[in-house]
């Protein structure tokens, strides 16, 4: 159980190799990575990202936690990066490992709903003409209520 | 109590501050937006829409009427948009 909060970019694969090393127990090994989007009209110069650093860690332990406690998870890794991105950069990832698939795709898509709205992070997106804060959006929420059942 | 309020992204840029500590009596989270409002026009400006805003009590997330007894950090900042 990794997190790291960092403003130099990652390599997947690398990530993915320290979090299973020599383990054997893995059957199935999951991971998502978020990239910036250029705009719709592709005039993206950059994206910042801000935390909140003393809440970061306390708030991404506790969303992990609470995946594990959910899914049968044998490895779990979260990394996001802070500080000014270009389009095309990777913004951060998740990988979750299990003995069988489901686990470790539902527990991503878990960490992944909670990181869009309950963990200390906030965008802006920097263009040509301006500099906007970017909304949280409805539907994050919405995604967070299917896993109260 | 002497209590250390941060803000982030908007909020922080419409204070104008990122951190600032502060003396206060205010019982909860509510009565301590409403004391900052009253002390100058740019906190009554970064929280007129309260719904807009979200806060944390040392390091995690409270509603508006979190109780502010033993609390040393407040944090004042928009939804969160991460991942």
């Amino acid at each position: 159980m990794a997190i790291s909060v960092q403003k130099e970019d990652f390599d997947l694969g690398q990530a993915v190799r320290g979090l299973v090393g020599e383990r054997t127990d893995i059957g199935a090994l999951v991971t998502f990575t978020g990239l910036v989007r250029d705009t719709a009209d592709g005039t993206l110069e950059a994206l910042e990202l801000e935390h909140y650093p003393a809440m970061t860690e306390k708030a991404l332990k506790e969303i992990e936690a609470q995946a594990q406690e959910r899914w049968n998870l044998s490895a779990c890794l979260i990394i996001h990066r802070v500080g000014k991105l270009e389009p095309g950069d990777q913004i951060m990832m998740v990988a979750t490992g299990s003995a069988h698939r489901r686990d470790a795709f539902e527990a991503a898509e878990f960490l992944m709903d909670f990181l869009k709205s309950r963990a200390p992070f906030w965008k802006k997106e920097h263009t040509a003409s301006g500099a906007d804060w970017v909304d949280a959006r409805e539907s994050d929420e919405e995604a967070l209520e299917r896993w109260q059942r | 109590m002497t209590l250390d309020i941060l803000y982030f992204a908007w909020v922080r840029e419409r204070v104008g501050t990122h951190k600032e500590t502060v003396e206060t009596s205010a019982a909860t989270v509510a009565d301590l937006l409403a004391e900052l409002q009253s002390r100058e026009e740019r906190y009554a400006l970064a929280f007129s829409d309260l719904s807009a805003v979200r806060v944390s009590v040392d390091q995690v997330l409270a509603d508006f009427d979190a109780s502010l007894e033993n609390a040393r950090e407040v944090a004042i900042f928009p939804p969160m948009t991460g991942g």
